[in-house]
């Protein structure tokens, strides 16, 4: 050892660095303070898998609104006939891409070619700039429309619709 | 999800200063050792600290860029568990004069900029979905590549390294990785058929004979590299993952009894079979046995004075350069936990063992969030299984189960563990970043069309509709 450390500065810096490395760790902790909200959440939102599984009842929270619920997406012509999405709180990317929620095969239709999305009880659909354009019922998109059941969205040589 | 409070900020700027308080802990260690070997600040020194900080802050950089939305403490928890490893072995280097350190600087690089290639080349995990049979082969590939003849070498009675050009390399680390894919890919794809489908026994639902072929199919990965290669340790780890993956998938307790039932059965006949097994169970349960402590091969002297050192450690430990963890065989990779318990004492090592918990529990947190299936169970199976690894290495020095010979997750020397583990890390902080973007919602502002939809594909697919565009367009007409 060189003289001029002394063994007193050394036995600092020994509790010094175990010091440092609890300092880290609350420091880890305190940045994740706010997520570990995420417990209550669960405790009070949506049950899970297991939970819905041993008590049907609490399984599916009963719609508030008048409204019956939208629960399903139905392609009823085109390639893809007879599919069906259910349909949940996420977001609805219809197209050709991959990474698309129900991948259209169909030569008309765009990459990325129309969003669904939920907004209080409805759902909505919204063209997202495709080449041939997406119609809801005959007339064609501008800007985001509300879907109501039963009406047909034309998507190239595909036609959806969404069903209670 | 996102409604979530966190959701919406990038929080790259709080990953900046943890990663700062984690370099200046990996640093500090560094420099507490050398103080004690009298030689603090010589090149070897401010080499390590340089290219240990270029790199992660190159790392950081690229998170900025690519995954602004990436988990903010994973990165500086790795960061910190990597140089406090690099300290130890470095001072383990000094007491036996070794140059473990130097090469486990290089490995670390090579491993950050494999991290940083993933980051930047794979983008959106769900890609890796398409791999899922490539993976399996790759991983079959990998896993038979140790017993190819004049390949594959045998080191300390393990049949699981390959020496290419003078270096040597654990293929099996790298399976961890393409075997998760290939779990996460086909549970995601058949879940709801494994599911639905089977017996009830009791409150017991019981799977199909049909499906049950995957699980035979790990059990039997598992056996065999038990088998064959001899590794106990890592045959543990692929059929824990395939169970932790499979119980998440389907949430049947069933699926984990039968599972322990094949590894009960599999520990047995191995017991019985193999001498290598049985000798580590005895120098388990008999480690203090004069006896058995003194046997030549698979003896408890490794265990027992890991023990010894832990026990000399106490609280607060001996300070770190002034314990003789060196006296034990393998201290700085299979035994750096026994280094660290005497140098650095109980509060020291319990530190550590919180930083994997939280990096552990970071990981689950991603997978809770993301919102793809295959994500999900990509990033459990992937976190699983640094935590599985962390318990069966620390479970085995405190001599909880027998020892196994498996690396510490970014501590022990060991270059292929060194960058599997990295790899793991980088598509975890792909997978968070995914998590926790927040979700486009509500009709989107006119001007904002092409920027749609949530994800950096974005740039490829808009590639791909531009394409689309123009075949259509010629079709229209």
């Amino acid at each position: 050892m060189s003289p001029e450390i002394s063994e007193l500065t050394i036995t600092a810096l020994r509790f010094g660095f175990l010091l440092l490395l609890w300092v880290l760790i609350f420091s880890i902790v305190t940045a994740l303070r706010r997520d570990l909200a995420v417990g209550r959440r669960t405790r009070t939102g949506a049950p899970t898998a297991r939970q819905a599984r041993k008590h049907p009842e609490v399984a599916a929270p009963a719609p508030q609104s008048g409204r019956r619920p939208l629960r399903e997406l139905v392609v009823i012509e085109g390639p893809l006939q007879g599919t069906t999405v259910e349909l949940a709180s996420s977001p609805i990317l219809l197209g050709r891409a991959q990474e698309s929620t129900l991948v259209l095969d169909d030569d008309y239709a765009s990459g990325r070619h129309a969003r669904l999305f939920p907004q209080g009880s409805r759902w909505f659909i919204e063209d997202l700039g495709s080449t041939n354009g997406t119609y809801l019922a005959d007339t064609q998109l501008t800007r985001a429309a509300p879907v109501e059941p039963g009406v047909p969205v034309r998507i190239g040589k595909t036609v959806i619709e969404l069903r209670p | 999800m996102s409604q979530m409070m966190t959701a919406t900020k990038p929080r790259r700027n709080i990953e900046l200063l943890l990663l700062l308080l984690a370099l200046v802990t990996g640093i500090g260690a560094n420099m507490l050792v050398g103080l004690e070997a009298d030689q603090p600040f010589n090149d070897d020194f401010f080499i390590q600290a340089g290219t240990l900080t270029g790199i992660v802050l190159a790392v950081h950089i690229v998170l900025r860029f690519r995954a602004k939305y990436a988990d903010p403490v994973i990165l500086p928890i790795v960061t910190a568990l990597n140089g406090i490893g690099l300290a130890m072995i470095h001072r383990i280097d000094l007491a036996t004069g070794q140059s473990a350190a130097a090469s486990q600087l290089l490995w670390s690089a090579v491993a950050i900029i494999a991290a940083i290639a993933v980051l930047l080349v794979i983008k959106d995990h769900r890609i890796l979905r398409r791999f899922t049979y490539i993976s399996l082969a790759v991983s079959a590939l990998l896993l038979v590549l140790p017993l190819v003849p004049g390949l594959g070498t045998q080191i300390n009675g393990a049949q699981i390294w390959i020496m290419v050009a003078g270096y040597s390399f654990q293929p099996g680390e790298v399976a961890k990785i393409t075997l998760a894919i290939f779990f996460a890919g086909y549970l995601s794809t058949n879940r709801d058929l494994i599911l639905l489908a089977g017996k009830k026994v009791g409150p017991l639902q019981f799977p199909r004979v049909a499906d049950l072929g995957p699980m035979l199919a790990a059990w039997l990965v598992s056996i065999g590299v038990l088998v064959f290669q001899r590794d106990l340790g890592s045959s543990v780890l692929y059929f824990g993952l395939f169970m932790a993956m499979i119980y998440v998938a389907t949430s049947r307790v069933s699926w984990v009894l039968i599972g322990l039932g094949l590894t009960a059965v599999g520990g047995f006949v191995a017991m019985q079979l193999f001498s290598h097994v049985a000798l580590r169970i005895d120098s388990w349960i008999n480690a203090f046995d004069p006896e058995v402590y003194n046997r030549a091969p698979g003896g408890s002297g490794q265990i027992v004075q890991g023990l010894f050192g832990l026990a000399s450690g106490g609280l607060t430990g001996t300070g770190l350069g002034q314990g003789r963890p060196d006296l034990v065989s393998y201290a700085n990779s299979d035994m750096i936990i026994a280094a660290f318990g005497e140098e650095l004492g109980l509060i020291g090592l319990s530190a550590i063992i919180m930083l994997y918990v939280l990096l552990v529990t970071r990981g689950f947190r991603a997978a809770l969030g993301t919102r793809d299936g295959f994500g999900k169970l990509l990033a459990t199976g992937l976190s699983f299984v640094i935590g599985l690894q962390c318990f069966v290495v620390i479970g085995g020095v405190t001599r909880l189960i027998p020892l196994t010979g498996l690396t510490t997750p970014f501590m022990s020397a060991g270059g292929s563990s060194l960058l599997a583990n990295w790899i793991i890390i980088a598509l975890l902080l792909l997978i968070s970043d995914a998590s926790r973007r927040p979700v486009a919602r509500g009709p989107l502002p006119d001007d904002d069309l092409t920027a749609a939809t949530q994800h950096p594909v974005a740039e490829t697919s808009k590639q791909n509709s531009t394409n689309g565009a123009a075949t259509e367009a010629v079709k229209k007409q």
